[in-house]
């Protein structure tokens, strides 16, 4: 029984909420390794294009709201997440052909389309501000909870509570949804195994007769769909603003890098890992040991190795200790 | 230094030598910067008092009271100074209403208003830091306001009275958050309460989980929030209302607003707070008094009557003193303040005059129910709240 409410309290406060950020780290880190792998570069306008991808979503949100249009028990915002990705994949390409192609072209070193993504990053991040400001949105409606604490409760007559919130039950479902599209379309059709040559060898791949500019536009739409998804996501789990996107930048970079840039087996195992290590090294094991371990045994202090403020500090240390000990990353990705 | 003070001592004796002199009272407040559009409602209160004195020709054989403004800027120490050092060395001002924000105040204290020796009676300064435990401004400090250390033992009083011994306390990362939950932690220990956890938090952040779930695990009854409402605040309640961390909490000022309920409404039944606010009879006789004056300011603005309260004492204690000279009449300002004596309220300052030439021993009331505590600072008066069917109800004023 001890060991039951060990777990409960476990999986309410650490693992439910880390797999649910984990997701979507990883769908994050999935479009930074797609960019790195096909067009090779750094892009770090990622972050701000989850922004833009989210706002289009909650400006379309706002408007099927007005229209008395919602999903039912689901957020309204699921249903404005199609139409969001293509307004994204419209942002992504006009971008392309405005700057990054014009670099690519050059044949640019990828230090030069780094920078020119910072460029882009500022005008995004000035996009968004004007547009809906600096300040917070919370735009997730329908049911709050799958099975809230004080439910959870009289349902197993259990001390200790687990809640799911909704926004947290589709995260991860939809997640799963997109990651096996990913791979299936990757692995099976020909454009995705094009890509993959393209990502391999280049000069193999263009001599084998593959359209580059065709690889570099699918990359794209795939990349906006996969941020617009992970934006919306994390918008309706916690909550909207620009600055906080931009601040996603680390840990997703951090994720991508840790398992591996180019590799997107490494992206999802790194969005886990970071969200993971982020969750259990700022919590306070207190309540959980006190529970699992006998009585003479139970801790007396907070069992806290950092305090929840070096949350960021985490992805730091790992992204440091991974880049001295494994520079390719866990699953042999491109070197940095 | 000694020079201008034997000056200072001179001229004042002088003047109180002469009959129906003119007394000027320095009203120093923020006049431009941050919170110019409190002062603009803080100014003509003090001024109103001053009025009232002057008009009534019962202080000190028929003397006039004058107002003259001089400008803190809020923000700039050192045109805050040079302000007082006008007021004090051209002006000849007797006391001083203001300063207004605490930088400033402090500054202004310790560099015109100590060494010149004139009395200083802040409207609205709250930090503790201003608190002169040994009697570094040596009597000459006052405020109408209360520290906000004052509140952390309210909030530890309140809480006990609720027989809640365990609680968890959250803060938000800055002076105000840590200051208070600091007064509070201190109090809530003496009165023998345990506080689990104190931990900080980071305001404009999208996601409180991990600060929750530590806050969670720590445990207690009650979680106590000590941030802004429209802030972190508001995110650390629904991430822990959302985990089952804890159902009800504890809120202080920062926390106290529509904007709580509206948020929360049923969820937070049964939580707690406080914040300080005059009790509706003394809001309602101050607007009265105020809309009496034909004056177009708003007498509801946070610390308006506090400037007419501040105003008031140094004027009544100069009666009670029988002089305009600092020296003199601020040993007088506790005794005008506090019971006993008869109970003054806002608009009544001629009967308070009177009553004072006659000898006699007032308890000032005024805009705020001013009740001074030692070192010269307002108790306050704080509402106690409640929250009951997702609305705010009051439970008492203490």
């Amino acid at each position: 029984m001890e060991i039951l409410n060990a777990f409960l309290v476990l999986a309410n406060f650490v693992l439910i909420p880390a797999i649910t950020y984990g997701s979507q780290l990883a769908l994050g880190a999935l479009g930074v390794t797609m960019i790195y792998g096909i067009l090779r570069f750094s892009n770090f306008a990622h972050g701000d294009s989850m922004a833009v991808g989210t706002m289009v979503a909650i400006l379309l949100t706002w408007w099927f709201q007005s229209m008395g249009i919602t999903a039912g028990p689901l957020p309204t915002a699921l249903l404005a997440l199609p139409f969001a990705i293509v307004v994204t994949i419209g942002v992504l390409l006009g971008t392309d052909r405005l700057v990054f192609r014009f670099y690519r072209r050059q044949k640019a070193k990828p230090i030069i389309l780094v920078m020119a993504s910072l460029g882009v990053m500022f005008v995004y991040n000035g996009l968004v501000r004007f547009v809906l400001g600096p300040d917070e949105h919370r735009f997730a409606d329908g049911d709050r909870f799958i099975i809230s604490v004080p439910d959870f409760k009289a349902l197993t007559g259990l001390p200790e509570g687990v809640a799911i919130r909704t926004t947290q039950g589709i995260t991860v479902i939809t997640a799963v949804i997109v990651v096996a599209a990913l791979f299936w379309f990757l692995g099976r059709t020909r454009t995705g195994k094009s890509m993959r040559a393209y990502s391999d060898n280049e000069d193999l791949a263009l001599l084998s007769g593959i359209n580059p500019e065709r690889v570099v536009m699918y990359t794209w739409m795939i990349v906006a769909g996969l941020i617009t998804i992970a934006g919306v996501l994390y918008g309706l789990d916690k909550s909207f603003k620009p600055f906080t996107y931009f601040q996603l930048l680390l840990p997703i970079f951090a994720s991508a890098i840790v398992g591996g840039l180019g590799s997107p087996l490494g992206a999802i195992a790194g969005g886990f890992i970071i969200a993971f290590s982020e969750v259990t090294i700022t919590y306070a094991w207190k309540r959980v040991l006190t529970y699992a371990l006998p009585d003479e045994l139970a801790p007396s202090g907070l069992v806290q190795l950092l305090s929840t403020d070096y949350k960021f500090a985490v992805s730091f240390m790992i992204l440091v200790i991974v880049l001295l000990f494994r520079p390719t990353g866990i699953f042999r990705g491109k070197s940095v | 230094m000694k020079k201008l003070i034997a000056t200072t001592a001179a001229t004042a004796l002088f003047a109180g030598a002469a009959h129906a002199e003119e007394i000027k009272i320095g009203v120093l407040l923020g006049f431009t910067g941050p919170i110019e559009s409190t002062v603009a409602h803080m100014a003509p209160a003090a001024h109103l008092a001053i009025k009232e004195v002057s008009d009534s020709g019962l202080l000190l054989d028929g003397a006039t009271v004058v107002g003259v403004d001089g400008d803190t800027t809020c923000i700039d120490s050192s045109a805050a100074t040079a302000a007082a050092e006008r007021l004090i060395t051209s002006d000849r001002v007797k006391g001083i209403v203001g300063g207004d924000c605490s930088g400033v105040t402090g500054a202004v204290l310790n560099n015109v208003a100590v060494p010149n020796g004139v009395v200083m009676i802040s409207p609205s300064a709250t930090s503790p830091a201003l608190s002169h435990k040994n009697n570094e401004d040596e009597g000459l400090f006052f405020r109408t306001a209360p520290s906000d250390a004052r509140q952390g033992v309210v909030m530890a009083e309140i809480l006990m009275e609720e027989g809640i011994e365990e609680v968890a306390v959250t803060y938000t990362n800055n002076d105000y958050g840590k200051g208070l939950a600091d007064s509070f932690e201190a109090s809530f220990k003496e009165m023998g309460g345990t506080v689990t956890m104190s931990a900080a938090h980071e305001d404009g952040k999208a996601d409180y989980s991990a600060e929750v779930s530590s806050l969670a695990s720590a445990g207690g009854e009650r979680l106590v929030v000590a941030g802004y409402v429209d802030q972190g605040g508001a995110g650390i309640v629904r991430s822990a209302l959302d985990s089952g961390a804890f159902e009800t909490f504890h809120f202080p000022d920062g926390m106290m607003s529509n904007a709580l309920v509206e948020n929360f409404g049923d969820e937070i039944n049964g939580s707690t707070g406080q914040h300080p606010s005059p009790t509706e009879e003394l809001v309602e006789r101050f607007s009265e008094v105020a809309e009496a004056s034909g004056g177009d300011w708003d007498p509801t603005t946070p610390f308006t009557p506090e400037s007419y309260d501040a105003a008031a004492l140094i004027l009544l204690a100069m009666q009670a003193a029988g002089s305009s000279d600092p020296s003199d009449y601020k040993e007088k300002i506790m005794d005008v303040a506090n019971a006993p004596g008869e109970e003054i309220q806002a608009g009544e300052l001629a009967k308070g005059l009177e009553i004072l030439a006659d000898g006699g021993e007032i308890d000032y009331v005024g805009g705020t129910g001013v009740e001074l505590i030692d070192p010269g600072e307002a108790a306050g008066l704080f509402r106690q709240v409640l929250i009951k069917d997702g609305e705010n109800t009051t439970v008492q004023f203490r």
